[in-house]
């Protein structure tokens, strides 16, 4: 099984990176053997066997619903390399 | 117009706005309909480089108690997802959501819609975060991240629907429910409440899901979602007459213009890329917490609804009027409340308490709801006190004060606030059930409209009305309405007259009357009466 | 008084004993940074007059007897902790002007102990890689031998403690970060159980790996600053509240009694041969020191790095998601609409191996996929998971190369084979486990390449989770036998 151009690019618009031509096939190389890894991983008998999303074991971690005003927010506005009075501004969505 | 029989498959999905203090994952404060743009923001929900998200426990609560209410399933273990995509409003590029372990399983509600009673099935609720606002300009998009972050309960259904009422009624139940958990305030128009709903027309009588199904999206409220899917069956039912064959398909409803337009910008079918949030640990949902909050749950207002009709004897039709209101709901029963204590007071026959509770809502939900409407405030806000109006009540049932006197007291109340006992008095509204006071009335009207009085021995009861209204104007509404009414209204057999021209003379002792005969017709007591 | 070289305990004494000030020692090491670092590059931000200000903070606080253990030391941070007001860029062009609005949750603890921050240290970018040649700035170099790679991805912190330059360093690890450059330039690196240490604030790489920790010249070092970084924070949720012990009072000179284990799983094929035989040797060092050595096998570790090679891309293409241009970091001058203000300043900003990484974390997370190799992947990693649990509970610690190469000629990655995949089995499983470790110097080796050059060579103690006391404690007592930590590089 092997990635296609098509799907290179696809994946290019998915993650929102512009690519040229040699890089798009430099990383569909790279990807063809990500997948030799899968064939591999495919080998070990997973059964029963849950997914691990989190090493520490831990549960129910919460806040208490307290509301708490940053002292941050105008620096935050401030990092923005485009903004209008207090919004952030864009090229248009559409 | 088709000649097949269609019927819609419509399904809906609802995104609730829950109104916690602070957002979903950080602790700014949960307020996206402040005025100034990025206020309530920090680095978190910002999607600064560094910043994590914690769990609000508030949050993840009220999702479990709605999802109690819909008779949902709630698992004993749930997770939180990374659904990622690329758009301004979404700072960290992907919307921290639950894609396969939702907080609330399967469940149901009934809804009625013209007098027919429907199973919905929910399919499942979740808990996720908002995200930001944008303001669309000629040249550039404007990002409001004050939103970014509150938390959202969203809801699906199977497509159970029939019928764009029934969408209606669901969604009304469900602001109901929501709002009587104190969980959100729900108002469409303010985007508390989010729905796109989701049609399909099959021939009626066929069996299993029709191949398709149109998204609607842009529905802002009651009167949209049930104009949007009635546009919707129609255009559909019409397309499918003609033979053509419906495909998938998100349109978006225009309110001015009354259609749904084609978004295939939109219909880039989108690889959100789930895997489970690495940064926040599973949510162990234990049998006992979930028993405790079921446990504290608020009356619903199904419940409720039950309850007025049961306890109270309200119609069906009456309850639906208070419990759509939960502020005047809440009213209603603290009114009766202090009814009912004065009643055990009084030792009064059980059955009366139908009677007050009905006369309760017929104030609550007539003059009482307009004023409300008419100040834009709600139950709680204003000056009458739940006391204040049940004393007004048993003033008019002891006959102290007339109706049309109530509601100028009524309306006084509603200004100034005050007891309705000080207020009568004050403004000479006690009714005067005094005869000797009403009899001057009576005797003046009837010398100042013979003709009417002609008309009334004749037989026409209109005349009687007349003379009655002019009574109630001469007294300024005081008169005991009921009294002047069968004054004017009843005969005496023997000699014709109409009791008003005699009426007091038989109960003025004869050393204030005079020598003046009781009745001038020989033989006559004018004691025989009748309507 | 050697300053440059000194310990953490003894600049602690100097200042609590007025030997010196921390003015003082934080202009000299600002003058070593001035003299040796454009030969190392260990530097991306040198904060100068902050730290000047800093230092004259501590000293007045000191003067009043205030006593905290890092008061007046200076340290440097890896540029991937976000600190407020300084310029952190994760050696990326996409951040290369970014100043954090808010201080990481392990640089406000150093604040609140008054160290004094020296600069932000080089990386791999964005934490990819191990040699510190992603960075956008150009690679850091080894101080034993200044054409050859400090390793990576921490290799600006590790170079600057290994130079003299700072005292201790912040650095972080996702499957290798702290212990392979810590091998690889001789100094003494610690990796925290994953949730031992807050990651609020550290621009994140692999949500479920990375870990926080430190480098610094001996053991007894790397507990002090252990005992100010571990702990529960509020603001990261994968933090535990297993409480911090004390483990500097708990550092014994003996290891009696200690059962380790040495997994042959890790002593690879293609192994240089003089790594191999320092680690040995200082295997024997442990066993003298009274420990019961034995051979052990861990059968998964081979499939750890290919499960990495799934996991940590997948949550790397969704973790630099948010650096688009919008809110902060770098944006194109070329957009003509939204969606190439996304894909230019993403396609300008990245490096080649972020973009790598992206390309095959989306691709592995996509429609279709995802069940088939992410999820796949966190089941095997599962299985590893319990296969150290079950070696762990018959022995208390392992031993074993934290390299299997010494240093790599700088471009010369490439062309050595063991580099990347096969060395990363050495550090990957235990990181996916979430387990800690450290690597301590244990000897000189030359390598590979045939060149005649001594460079350091390091062994990795690793222990079961939230098994930090026992790490500490073998590390060390071998360092009490052994003076490998004390060997400063030629020149510095």
């Amino acid at each position: 099984m092997s990635i296609g151009s098509d799907e290179i690019e696809h994946i290019a618009k998915l993650a929102r990176i512009e690519l040229s031509g040699a890089e798009l096939e430099k990383f569909r190389a790279d990807l063809n053997k990500v997948l030799g890894y899968i064939e591999v991983l495919k080998t070990v008998d997973t059964d029963g066997v849950e997914p691990l999303a989190q090493v520490t074991g831990l549960q129910n971690v919460f806040r208490k619903d307290e509301a708490v005003e940053s002292p941050l927010t105008k620096e935050i506005i401030d990092n923005a390399p485009e903004k209008v009075g207090r919004f952030i501004k864009v090229k248009k969505v559409f | 117009m088709v000649s097949n029989d269609y019927e819609s498959i419509i399904g809906l999905e609802i995104h609730v706005q829950l109104k916690t203090k602070s957002k979903m994952f950080c602790s700014s404060p949960n307020n996206p309909d402040v005025a100034e743009p990025n206020v309530n923001i920090c680095e978190v929900c910002t999607g600064q480089p560094g910043s994590m998200p914690v769990a609000n426990e508030e949050a993840i609560k009220k999702g479990i108690m709605v999802g109690l209410a819909l008779g949902c399933e709630i698992p004993e273990y749930s997770k939180f997802d990374r659904k990622n995509y690329f758009y301004p409003d979404l700072p960290k590029g992907y919307q921290i959501s639950q894609y396969d372990q939702p907080v609330c399983g399967k469940g149901q509600v009934e809804i009625e819609s013209n007098g027919e009673k429907r199973v919905i099935r929910i399919t499942r609720a979740h808990l996720e975060e908002d995200a930001g606002k944008l303001v669309h300009q000629d040249n550039a998009t404007l990002v409001d991240l004050n939103r970014s972050g509150v938390p959202l309960l969203e809801t699906v259904t199977e497509p159970d629907f029939r019928s764009p009422q029934e969408a209606k009624a669901f969604l009304q139940n469900l602001r109901n429910i929501v709002r009587y958990l104190g969980v959100s305030d729900a108002d469409m128009e303010k985007g508390h409440m989010r729905c796109d709903a989701n049609i399909s027309m099959r021939v009626r009588g066929e069996k299993g899901l029709p191949d398709y199904k149109v998204e609607i999206k842009n529905l802002n409220s009651f009167k949209a979602v049930e104009a949007g899917l009635a546009y919707e069956a129609r255009r559909q039912a019409e397309a499918l007459e003609a033979g053509e064959r419906l495909i998938n398909e998100t349109r978006g409803w225009d309110d001015a213009k009354g259609v749904t337009v084609s978004q295939r910008s939109k219909e880039e079918a989108h690889d959100y890329r789930y895997f489970p949030e690495p940064d926040l640990p599973i949510l162990r949902l234990s049998r006992e917490y979930v028993r405790k909050i079921a446990d504290e749950l608020p009356e619903l207002p199904a419940q409720k609804s039950e309850r007025f009709m049961g306890e109270f004897g309200l119609s069906k039709g009456d309850a639906e009027v208070l419990i759509n209101d939960k502020g005047l709901a809440s009213y209603f029963e603290e009114v009766v409340s202090e009814l009912m204590e004065w009643f055990e007071a009084e030792k009064l026959p059980h059955e009366d308490v139908k009677k007050f509770a009905k006369m309760a809502n017929n104030w609550i939900t007539g003059d009482y709801q307009a004023f409300l409407k008419e100040g834009g405030m709600e139950a709680g806000d204003s000056k009458i006190t739940a006391e204040n109006m049940a004393e007004l009540i048993k003033m008019i049932d002891r006959g102290e004060i007339s109706v049309t006197a109530g509601k100028k007291v009524l309306s006084v109340m509603f200004e100034k606030g005050g007891d309705p006992s000080n207020i009568a008095e004050d403004e000479n509204l006690i009714q005067v059930n005094d005869k000797v006071k009403i009899s001057e009335a009576v005797n003046v009207v009837i010398s100042e409209n013979p003709a009417a009085v002609k008309d009334v021995l004749g037989g026409k009861k209109q005349a009687a009305g007349f003379l009655v209204g002019k009574v109630m104007e001469k007294t300024k509404g005081t008169a005991n309405p009921k009294l002047i009414s069968e004054l004017f209204n009843k005969v005496c057999k023997k000699c014709g007259h109409i009791w008003a021209m005699h009426w007091p003379f038989k109960e003025v002792p004869i050393a204030e009357r005079g020598e003046k005969d009781w009745c001038d017709v020989e033989g006559c007591d004018c004691d025989d009466f009748q309507e | 008084m050697d300053i440059a070289f000194s310990s953490i305990k003894e600049l602690r004494e100097g200042l609590d004993s007025k030997k010196f000030s921390s003015v003082e020692l934080t202009k000299e090491f600002l003058a070593r940074v001035k003299k040796l670092d454009p030969k190392l590059k260990s530097f991306i931000t040198v904060t100068e007059d902050q730290a000047l200000a800093d230092a004259k903070a501590a000293d007045e606080a000191i003067a009043k007897g205030e006593q905290q253990i890092l008061i007046g030391i200076p340290y440097v941070a890896k540029d991937l902790f976000c600190t407020k007001g300084i310029k952190t860029t994760a050696a990326s062009k996409i951040l290369e002007n970014f100043k954090p609005v808010y201080d990481a949750t392990v640089v406000a603890k150093m604040k609140q102990q008054k160290a004094v921050l020296l600069g932000k240290t080089n990386m791999d970018q964005f934490a990819h890689g191990s040699s510190t040649e992603t960075s956008c700035f150009g690679p850091s170099h080894n101080p034993h031998a200044l054409d050859r790679i400090p390793g990576g991805s921490s290799g600006g912190s590790t170079v600057a403690v290994a130079a003299g330059l700072a005292p201790f360093a912040l650095a972080t690890e996702t499957g290798g970060s702290i212990r392979q450059p810590a091998s690889l330039c001789g100094v003494s690196g610690w990796k925290p159980t994953y949730g031992r240490v807050s990651r609020y604030g550290v621009i994140a790489m692999t949500s479920s790996t990375d870990s926080i920790g430190s480098v610094a010249r001996s053991v007894e070092d790397l507990v002090l600053t252990a005992e100010v970084m571990a702990g529960f924070d509020p603001h990261d949720s994968t933090t535990s509240k297993v409480p911090v012990k004390k483990w500097g009072e708990n550092l014994p000179k003996k290891l009696d009694g200690l059962k380790i284990g040495v997994p042959k799983e890790y002593f690879v094929e293609g192994m240089e041969k003089d790594v191999e035989a320092r680690v040995k040797e200082a295997i024997e060092e442990v066993r003298k020191l009274g420990a019961k050595i034995q051979s052990v096998s861990l059968p998964l570790t081979a499939y750890g790095s290919m499960v990495y090679a799934i996991v940590a891309p997948s949550e790397i293409s969704s973790n630099l998601s948010r650096y688009d241009g919008i809110r902060f970091g770098h944006v194109t001058r070329d957009a003509k609409d939204l969606y190439e203000i996304y894909s230019k300043s993403r396609g300008e900003g990245f490096g080649d191996e972020a973009k790598r990484r992206i390309m095959t974390g989306t691709y592995a997370l996509s429609a279709g996929y995802r069940d088939a190799y992410y999820l796949k992947a966190q089941k095997v990693r599962r299985l590893l998971v319990e296969e150290f649990e079950k070696v762990f509970s018959e022995v208390d610690l392992l031993l074993c190369p934290s390299s299997p190469n010494v240093a790599v000629k700088i471009g010369g990655a490439a062309d050595n084979p063991l580099f990347g995949y096969i060395a990363d089995q050495l550090n990957i499983p235990g990181a996916l486990a979430g387990l800690p470790a450290l690597s301590v110097p244990c000897g000189f080796g030359k390598p590979a390449d045939g060149e005649s050059v001594d460079l350091p060579v390091g062994l990795q103690i690793i222990g079961p989770q939230w098994g930090e006391e026992k790490v500490f404690q073998a590390g060390y007592a071998y360092q009490q036998v052994t003076e490998w930590h004390k060997i400063k590089p030629k020149g510095f």
